[in-house]
């Protein structure tokens, strides 16, 4: 790497963060800390009925017994589960306001910078959203038009009120509670979240879509994510994310489960740009999420498509379950860190039924000192005949003090699996540099193209509505470290 | 003076490359450069593009009024040089639309002239992709990437009139090129060429100059011009080799 290169990554090292902004606005807030009190507060907030209080409290003996996961190539300061609010509200969300005119206008002010229009007619053609402020549920865009098809789209608290059914017998079928010690906790003070369900046959005319913010400061957000896909019906799901910027770091711990009946379809795509922390590593959100979908019936599909690009730390593996036989799983992934960020993320393909296939592209690029981890396992259970898999992990290093790691595991238990795996870890060229700067491309601009032409392949997954704006996003993560 | 080298020298890893070197081109010539494998024919290139791997140790570049030593590879592109490369590098997953859009666009912000949009500039490459008998589907593919050697140099000279410098460097682009491709690429220049802009060919054959006809040619050896002349040098060098000029 020559010299202009390591000038320009440095330039690179200004963070810019263009949602780092505060909201000010007066916020309900439970003490500090967590405690059976804790739970019983944001359920009585949530006006919920016993059983789901229950669930709650179980779930929250069980996260007493358990320890965090340690395999990650992460390294933190332990968490104070004590220091932290697990519920913050804008006054006044007692009750989800019915139309905007009783919402806050700070808030649409708010949803308006980060370009997240609540008003119908403004909103990105196509779309509909649902919008989480901290712990509750802002708005809901286009529903009327859903209901129509029979599709349900609302916040997870308002289901718990109105399809009882549903949650009792989908929550936590997927990410049992006792999982780990993060579903364990999501599933004691989960707040909100989104909702849905697809009837049989229904193919979802437009994009559904969750923007998550996290305002209110030492709050944890944990939010919970529940979607539905009937028999033969398709839906195709988008989340974003962004938080204020702060020294402290903040805890984000969301489930997100994912069910698909025979011959249905869901295809869910993350665009994470959490707060990442300033430049020395000050700051930043730890992202540690369970997103698991079951491919529960024949000819199922799932398929999880991510750009993460924020957060201090990111540890998170959207994973499918492949139990219908012919049922496919894929996980298409770019994750950038730059500055002191750390990621370890990937998948885990389960193939339980015959004929299951499942395809995992990751895209890995480092810059400044950051650290990135791909980890995957690929398994084929006993029945699963025929299944097949194709993994390929490519990672990219910009800098000379960043670092790229590759763990796949594999294990078969059925000696009819297909297995491949291609892997490839690349430092990003200086003669491709030259090239294009003698075209003249500026340095940056140069950076910039050849990062987004690496993952050109995932961003392609994206809905056609967000490919762009992940593009674009890709382009300010490097300068995230790039000026 | 439209490109005046004087007295250059360069190195690179502590190896002395260009020793001394003097070349002076005006607005509307055709130079052309020949010279045995590593007299440095492709150092000078490289040079006036920018790379950064060489050390200047001795003499200047003004280039239309400018220092060249100021201006960084970027700059120079966007003040009218280009290098069409030996080897073309491929660019996985970069289209050469966008790619060669900003590219245009670059150099017209320089100039500040007004950008070109993008429906304009479709139409542009395409004609121009046709003028050199490439198929639009080529235009589909990321640059360079899993193109032959014929294709490569034929996307440099589709770049090249894209661009429209006013200096153009060609090194090599002969090599690995059969005859018909090698018409087609010379065609391309020829079209080009105007009494505004100038071309410095490097080459190690004569053939390529039976397609551009050079208004001067020079014959480097050990990184110095050892005679300048008009094309018959060329046809000595054709028929005698580099061999009484070292």
């Amino acid at each position: 790497m020559n010299s202009e290169t390591l000038d320009t990554l440095d330039t690179y090292s200004k963070n810019k963060y263009k949602y780092g902004f505060v909201t000010d606005i007066d916020d309900e807030k439970p003490k500090k800390g967590l405690n059976e009190d804790t739970i019983k507060f944001i359920s009585l907030k949530k006006n919920e009925p016993e059983w789901m209080l229950n669930w709650r409290l179980k779930a929250y003996s069980k996260w007493k017994k358990m320890k965090e996961p340690k395999w990650a190539n992460l390294s933190f300061p332990e968490i104070d589960y004590q220091d932290i609010y697990y519920y913050s509200a804008p006054i006044g969300f007692e009750k989800k306001p019915k139309d905007l005119s009783e919402v806050d206008p700070k808030l649409i002010e708010t949803y308006n910078k980060l370009g997240i229009p609540l008003e119908e007619q403004k909103v990105l053609a196509g779309v509909a959203v649902d919008v989480v402020f901290d712990s509750v549920s802002v708005a809901t865009t286009y529903k009327g038009e859903l209901e129509k098809l029979g599709i349900i789209f609302c916040s997870i608290g308002e289901a718990i009120q109105k399809h009882p059914d549903l949650i009792k017998k989908y929550l936590g079928s997927v990410i049992p509670p006792g999982d780990h010690s993060f579903s364990a906790l999501n599933s004691a003070v989960f707040t909100d979240g989104s909702f849905v369900y697809i009837p049989e046959g229904v193919k979802c005319p437009m994009e559904l879509s969750t923007y998550f913010r996290i305002n209110a400061e030492n709050t944890g957000q944990f939010e919970r994510t529940l979607i539905i896909a009937d028999k033969g019906s398709y839906v195709s799901y988008l989340e974003g994310c962004t938080a204020p910027k702060r020294d402290d770091n903040q805890l984000h711990a969301a489930n997100v489960e994912l069910i698909a009946l025979e011959d249905a379809e869901i295809k869910y795509s993350t665009v994470q740009n959490w707060y990442p922390g300033d430049e020395n590593g000050k700051g930043g959100i730890y992202n540690f999420v369970t997103k698991r979908g079951l491919c529960a019936g024949k000819n199922s599909k799932i398929s999880w498509t991510q750009v993460e690009t924020g957060s201090a730390i990111t540890w998170k593996y959207p994973s499918c379950i492949l139990k219908g036989d012919n049922s496919i799983g894929e996980f298409y992934s770019v994750a950038i860190t730059n500055n002191f960020q750390q990621a370890d993320t990937g998948t885990k393909m389960t193939h339980i039924g015959k004929n299951t296939k499942s395809k995992i592209i990751s895209k890995g690029i480092s810059l400044g000192k950051s650290q990135n981890t791909y980890r995957g396992e690929v398994s084929f259970l006993r029945k699963a005949d025929k299944a097949r898999n194709y993994t390929q992990c490519d990672s990219l290093l910009v800098g000379n003090q960043c670092g790229a790691h590759t763990v796949p595991y594999i294990d078969s238990k059925n000696n009819t699996a297909v297995i491949e795996h291609e892997a490839s870890t690349s430092k990003i060229n200086e003669d491709q540099l030259y090239y294009c700067r003698q075209r003249g491309l500026s340095h940056e601009e140069a950076v910039s193209l050849i990062v987004n032409g690496f993952c050109k392949q995932v961003l392609q997954e994206l809905p056609m509505e967000f490919a762009v704006e992940a593009q674009k996003l890709v382009s300010i993560s490097l300068e995230g470290s790039v000026g | 003076m439209f490109l005046e080298i004087k007295d250059l020298s360069v190195k690179i890893e502590n190896k002395n490359i260009l020793k001394g070197l003097n070349l002076n081109i005006n607005k509307g010539e055709v130079h052309a450069i020949m010279g045995p494998n590593g007299s440095g024919k492709s150092t000078l290139a490289n040079v006036l593009a920018g790379k950064e791997d060489y050390e200047i140790i001795n003499g200047r570049i003004n280039f239309k009024e400018n220092d060249l030593f100021d201006l960084n590879i970027e700059e120079r592109a966007q003040e009218g040089m280009f290098l069409a490369f030996q080897y073309p590098v491929e660019i996985p997953g970069v289209n050469i639309t966008p790619f060669l859009h900003s590219a245009i666009n670059s150099k017209r912000k320089r100039m500040n002239e007004e950008e070109i949009d993008n429906l304009s500039f479709a139409k542009l490459l395409k004609s121009k992709a046709s003028d050199l008998g490439i198929n639009i589907d080529m235009l589909k593919r990321s640059v360079n990437t899993g193109f032959s050697g014929g294709e490569k140099k034929r996307y440099e000279i589709l770049q090249m009139s894209i661009l429209n410098p006013d200096l153009a460097i060609l090194d090599e682009t002969d090599s690995g090129l059969d005859i018909d491709a090698l018409k087609i690429v010379t065609d391309g220049v020829n079209k080009l060429k105007t009494k505004d802009n100038s071309f410095l060919i490097i080459t190690h054959y004569q053939k390529l100059l039976d397609y551009i006809k050079p208004d001067y040619v020079h014959v480097m050896v050990n990184g110095s011009i050892v005679k300048s002349g008009g094309s018959e040098i060329a046809a000595e060098i054709e028929k005698d080799g580099f061999q009484k000029f070292q």
